[in-house]
């Protein structure tokens, strides 16, 4: 059996958005399906390249601006013709217009709130643990470095053969992402282990593909 | 390679609209470790420490003017009859409108495209939270009753009374508890990928735990990033037609009425402008110091001075428009109350106060049609804190002149501040200092993700392509900043 069970994905660093983007283009010409990238900031046309193409939450933020303004001009209409009718000036019980403003704000309201919520749904979040976490030169994501990770669940994902062309695209570094709670790797840490400047040469060697977790940088401040 | 046309290190005194809105010499590393050290530093700086014990004192006088309100009642201020609107509700109009240029910065001028609008997008929008928060004190304890405010939403009550819905003063609590909610996931939904940063590069274990828990396991997915860019993108949308309405709400809290002066069709446009123009002058009081204090000169460059300036003087000469509109339709109307109360501010009982507005709204902005003066931090300080004191006197002015002139000429007072009314104005700005100062300490002040993506954006306009990879991230302990 080739996939390893306990291995959620392997991990290519690169030190800059361009090549990054290059990577994922190549590997999704190489017929990978199931993978994802990491930036620490927004790249455009990234989530094109790895294949990722549009998402729903427009509509639900359109569905729940909807909702907020039938609740809030429902409120004020029963309110004011059917639970508790008051004559104010002699206007008629449905003065629409005056209820404008709060129907507006309730709009807003709920539209907004779907708009956080539904990213946050879609995305997945909150989910404090992930696979990626395990690896330490991970949290360069959110700092430098740009990350591509083929996931194990790619039905062309071979640990040996999409290390090889991971390789290929000139990473920094590679690492075999576990699934496992791997001890956690104190923060700050691993920023220090990692300085960004590694020569390329040395990105990759054999070391890969013995140990859980690692890449090719050690782990002694230069 | 001529990599010096943009990136010379007299960029600071550069201030032209083609000028870097960041310092030379920038990497995704440096700016998220100079911005994030702030945060991340274990010693509190002394500076900040004063400024702290400052608000707090200040936020001890807030809380005894409280208690003493709650003791007494709206007694201890100096309302009257016809007064009954003075300081409370000029605090609150004043605010509202600093709240108001978080948002323009951060919704409107993110769907402008204007770049330059990045590294004071987080701060302003601070702002706007603490300032809305200090502007719904007012309104709640001017109830008289603060602790029957839940009276103000709808609620299923065995009363079965719901509140007023036809009122400008029930559009009010809807218009800014929503402008409050929304401003509120605005900023929360912007830290996210920050307090990922931050989660990532604290070394305290209970630091990390709490952004951790803030950061919501954030990892910078590119799917995420879609998606997140599409919400915060429809966000800045629906920011930007509320920011308007909140404020035109506002100024119907007084349009909407009879009240010469206040009964006028002018107040929605121009109470926006005052309220863009007042919040960049507050923004320009505050990122001053601030970025002196921390060094944030390539951060918040001379360019943004100046374009906040430019804004502060299109905005104050739309607020002057406002103004003469109100004179021209007094007389043109030939209605001998409005006509009154325009001769009343000019030459009645508060035309120092009127005076002192003209002087602080009307002419010293003038000074910022000079390059010169926009690119002075002497002169845009000074200015920028002479704009809010005219902006708090021109709601001043609006509420209490038309108030204290009744129609009939026997019901005419005066109001007077009493020690009451002061504690509370200057208290608030001591709760406003405090939730700032913390927000300052705990949490980055400038969007760390969006000022990576500046430099990416950067290092675009220096035509640098991609094959010398690596060779940019050189500068890993940058905490120094380029200015070194």
């Amino acid at each position: 059996m080739k996939r390893e069970p306990r291995v959620y994905g392997l991990l290519a660093e690169f030190p800059q958005p361009e090549n990054l983007l290059a990577a994922a283009t190549a590997a999704r010409a190489a017929g990978y399906r199931r993978m994802d990238a990491y930036t620490p900031f927004p790249v455009h046309g990234l989530s094109e390249a790895i294949g990722f193409h549009t998402t729903r939450l427009p509509a639900i933020v359109l569905v729940g601006g909807i909702v907020g303004a039938c609740l809030g001009f429902g409120l004020q209409y029963w309110y004011e013709t059917q639970h508790y009718m008051m004559n104010v000036g002699g206007r008629p019980h449905n003065s629409w217009p005056s209820f404008v403003v709060i129907t507006f704000e309730t709009t807003i309201l709920c539209a907004a709130i779907s708009a956080v919520l539904g990213m946050l749904a879609l995305n997945g979040l909150p989910q404090p643990y992930h696979p990626l976490f395990n690896v330490p030169s991970f949290e360069l994501a959110s700092r430098s470095h740009f990350f591509l990770c083929i996931e194990a669940r790619d039905p062309k994902f071979d640990l040996d053969a999409t290390r090889d062309f991971l390789e290929d695209l000139g990473p920094i570094s590679i690492a075999v992402v576990p699934t496992g709670r791997v001890k956690p790797v104190r923060a700050g840490q691993g920023a220090r282990a990692y300085p960004a400047a590694q020569p390329m040469a040395m990105a990759v060697d054999e070391a890969t593909t013995t140990t859980i977790v690692t890449t090719t940088t050690t782990t002694a401040t230069p | 390679m001529t990599q010096t046309v943009e990136h010379n290190t007299a960029a600071d005194d550069e201030a032209g609209p083609r000028s870097p809105v960041i310092g030379p010499g920038h990497t995704y590393a440096s700016v998220t470790d100079q911005i994030s050290a702030i945060v991340l530093t274990r010693r509190t700086p002394k500076g900040w420490l004063i400024m702290f014990g400052v608000a707090s004192v200040l936020l001890t006088i807030f809380m005894v003017s409280v208690f003493e309100l709650l003791r007494k009642g709206t007694g201890v201020w100096g309302l009257n009859i016809p007064v009954g609107w003075a300081f409370d509700i000029t605090n609150f109009v004043w605010w509202v409108g600093i709240g108001h240029a978080g948002t323009l910065i951060s919704a409107i001028l993110l769907l402008l495209r204007q770049e330059w609008r990045t590294s004071i997008n987080r701060f302003a929008e601070a702002m706007t939270l603490f300032a809305v928060a200090c502007a719904g004190m007012f309104p709640l304890l001017h109830l008289g009753r603060p602790w029957l405010f839940y009276w103000l939403m709808p609620y299923p009550n065995v009363m079965s009374l719901l509140p007023q819905f036809r009122s400008p003063l029930e559009w009010d609590v809807f218009a800014v508890s929503t402008y409050a909610t929304v401003s509120a996931l605005f900023w929360y939904v912007g830290l996210i990928p920050d307090l990922a940063t931050l989660r990532d590069r604290t070394r305290s274990g209970i630091a990390q735990k709490v952004y951790g828990l803030l950061a919501m396991g954030w990892r910078g997915s590119a799917m995420h990033w879609h998606r997140y860019e599409v919400a915060y993108l429809l966000l800045a949308g629906l920011a930007t037609p509320l920011v308007v309405s909140v404020h035109t709400v506002v100024s119907f809290d007084f349009a909407v009425s009879q009240v010469p002066g206040w009964h006028t069709t002018i107040f929605p446009p121009y109470f926006v402008a005052g309220a863009v123009f007042s919040g960049f002058a507050m923004v320009a009081t505050l990122a001053i110091p601030i970025r002196w204090y921390y060094g944030l000169e390539d951060f918040i460059t001379m360019r943004h001075l100046n374009n906040m300036a430019k804004v502060m003087l299109a905005t104050g000469l739309i607020v002057i428009y406002g103004y003469s509109t109100e004179w021209f339709a007094a007389f043109y109307s030939g209605n001998v109350y409005e006509i009154a109360v325009v001769k009343n501010r000019f030459f009645g009982p508060y035309k120092l106060e009127y005076w002192a507005l003209l002087l602080c709204n009307g002419l010293i902005p003038q000074l910022f049609w000079f390059h010169r003066f926009r690119t002075s931090i002497p002169v845009l300080f000074t200015v920028s804190i002479i704009i809010n004191v005219g902006m708090w006197l021109e709601r001043f002015i609006i509420i209490v002149t038309s108030l204290s002139r009744d129609y009939l000429p026997s019901s005419w007072d005066m109001f007077y501040p009493t020690i009451w009314d002061w504690g509370l104005y200057i208290g608030s700005i001591g709760l406003f200092l405090w939730l700032l100062l913390l927000f300052i300490r705990f949490l980055p002040m400038i969007s760390v993700f969006e000022m990576r993506e500046l430099v990416s954006r950067q290092r675009g306009h220096v035509a640098e392509g991609p094959s010398e990879a690596g060779g940019r991230i050189d500068k890993v302990d940058g905490l120094e900043g380029a200015t070194a």
